[in-house]
């Protein structure tokens, strides 16, 4: 089963939520956690798990071979991106804006273009304890962030019996959609402030929009008001979870400690927050 | 005119509230919110919607099933797997079953260059919408990008013109940016030639390692930094630590903020967690008056 842990808006909790669900879980049974915030990673920093193996994500850039071109500009004309320029007989290839979908090649009459590939992050696999881990990391100043998601997703080993619990990006936009696409659950986490009740509207219709069945977690519950309370209530979304606002808890989570081991009080409330995702992963 | 941005890599930072008190500290400025995905600004300046514009940021693939005559060219020249098939194969083609799917399709247009029958077509696909507001604070510049669309860069890119254009419309001396988290697209055109990018950390281990990659970012696109600790008081030690990183690194320090409920229960009310110097009857809260400082010091580092 395939858990995406998604929250609309950053800050919420989302990577707490993950992470102490899976260290809740590990316990029992095999669990797979995958980190696709690519952008800002950070399961790592509570996890710390060894990296065993580290790829790198390349997309295919095009390399025009000069001897070849005949300056027919037939590349430029199909390139959608404006990675691909010709002007009058030169060719200009920008490959920062290139998205690798290979049409300036596929096209090019005489085939002088080829292809070849350009690092844009890099994907990490290990361990922590009995946890398997993935994460992706796009490159600093790298704007193609969903192919990077994708690289992390293809690692999701499906095959065997487990729990794969994905954390997303903050937001809806492209990231977040290939990260919480076919998962079989997606928990919404969000906290009880105008801020949080906007961009859960904004989560829930992004898991409307993917048919991917869902619910929400309230941390830091106690502050601010009752309004995500109502919002679900009236939109019958099942609350999953209400963590309390807690500046023990903050402070756990500042130095990068683990919530359900050094308060036992909540190892309980995660196992009833996977028994309730298991409930309604099978009615979705 | 002073373009400032304030961002923070990881979300949750208390950027937006910041945004928030600069607004009614700043005077004669134009905001904008470049957080195109899940802007919350609206939240707390309560603008008077203007102006919508329609945002056409991305081509998306449209087949013309009467023309197709089920070579499954597309389907093979497709690299992001967002044409697909229904499982009786070319027979199905036939009855319809070819299926482009719109979230996964880039706009590459290839597929439409390949078919042999000319039955795909890119048709342009509103992406989002964008507005100009008026707000008790000045004017103010927003977008909202629709759900599972891509191209926010483009869109981030749009806000920050037209920003720009009403600003020089009026003489302002700041463009104050709330920008989106991460270091990804919406970032990146955010930052671009902006005269300061405003930092906002949290002393957590996630908040200094989310600076860490902002701050390359920053020195990437060779643009000034500044870092200001939001919720300082949450760990002193590590507080000092970030402190002592910027302080190595040659980064400016514009402050730090203290954890105060009050800025929460401003949130709540949904309005500003400074109060307008006319309108200072009740006493300050602590975060309010760092707040205060944190702007004494960006405004003359902008000058």
């Amino acid at each position: 089963m395939v858990v995406a842990i998604a929250s609309g808006k950053g800050g919420t909790g989302k990577t707490t939520v993950a992470v102490n669900l899976a260290l809740t879980l590990s316990g029992d049974m095999p669990v797979q956690v995958v980190d696709c915030d690519v952008e800002e990673p950070n399961v790592h920093l509570f996890l710390r798990p060894a990296i065993e193996v580290s790829e790198e994500v390349t997309l295919p850039v095009p390399v025009v071979d000069k001897t070849l071109c005949n300056g027919c500009g037939r590349c430029g004309e199909v390139c959608a991106f404006n990675a691909v320029i010709a002007i009058d007989t030169q060719v200009m290839v920008f490959p920062e804006l290139c998205h690798g979908c290979g049409g300036c090649t596929r096209f090019c009459p005489v085939g002088a273009i080829s292809e070849e590939p350009r690092g844009i992050g890099i994907v990490e696999c290990g361990r922590a304890g009995r946890i398997e881990f993935v994460q992706g990391r796009v490159n600093v100043g790298n704007p193609l962030v969903p192919p990077v998601v994708r690289a992390v997703k293809a690692k999701i080993d499906r095959a065997r019996p487990k729990v794969v619990i994905v954390d997303a990006p903050p937001g809806t936009s492209c990231p977040v959609v290939a990260s919480v696409k076919d998962s079989d659950f997606c928990v919404l986490v969000t906290e009880p402030t105008p801020f949080g009740l906007n961009d859960l509207t904004l989560a829930v219709d992004m898991a409307r929009e993917l048919d991917v069945p869902f619910g929400v977690v309230i941390n830091r519950s106690g502050l601010g008001n009752k309004d995500v309370l109502a919002y679900c209530r009236c939109e019958k979304i099942p609350v999953l979870l209400e963590i309390a606002f807690d500046r023990r808890y903050a402070a756990c989570y500042a130095r990068g400690g683990r919530l359900v081991e050094e308060f036992p009080e909540l190892r309980e409330a995660f196992r009833g927050l996977w028994r309730r995702i298991g409930v309604l992963a099978k009615a979705g | 005119m002073k373009e400032l941005l304030v961002v923070s890599g990881k979300g949750g930072t208390g950027k937006t509230s910041l945004v928030g008190a600069f607004a009614v500290l700043a005077e004669n400025k134009v905001l904008a919110d470049c957080d195109v995905d899940a802007s919350d600004l609206h939240l707390l300046l309560k603008p008077q919607v203007r102006e919508t514009k329609e945002f056409y940021g991305s081509k998306k693939a449209v087949l013309h099933s009467e023309r197709c005559n089920g070579c499954l060219v597309c389907v093979d020249v497709c690299r992001f797997g967002a044409i697909s098939v229904g499982r009786s194969g070319r027979r199905s083609v036939l009855q319809g079953e070819i299926r482009i799917d719109p979230v996964s399709c880039e706009g590459c247009a290839v597929c439409s260059h390949a078919c042999p029958q000319g039955a795909i077509t890119m048709a342009e696909n509103l992406s989002g919408h964008w507005f100009i507001s008026d707000t008790p604070y000045g004017p103010l510049v927003h977008a909202r990008l629709g759900v599972a669309e891509e191209n926010s860069g483009k869109l981030v890119t749009q806000v920050r013109r037209q920003a720009r254009s009403i600003a020089e419309e009026r003489g302002s001396g700041y463009i104050i940016t709330d920008g989106p988290p991460g270091i990804g697209c919406p970032v990146i055109s955010s930052i671009s030639g902006v005269d300061l990018a405003l930092i906002v950390t949290e002393p957590t281990v996630a908040g200094s390692h989310d600076m860490a990659r902002i701050l390359e970012l920053a020195r990437h696109f060779g643009v000034n930094a500044m870092v200001c600790i939001n919720k300082y008081d949450l760990d002193e030690g590590r507080t000092e630590d970030i402190e002592r990183y910027c302080r190595r690194e040659g980064i400016r320090l514009a402050g730090r903020i203290p954890f105060d409920e009050e800025v929460v229960n401003a949130l709540a009310r949904g309005a500003p967690a400074v109060m307008s110097p006319a309108g200072a009857g009740r006493t300050e809260g602590r975060a309010s008056r760092a707040m205060r400082e944190v702007w004494t010091e960006v405004s003359s580092r902008l000058g």
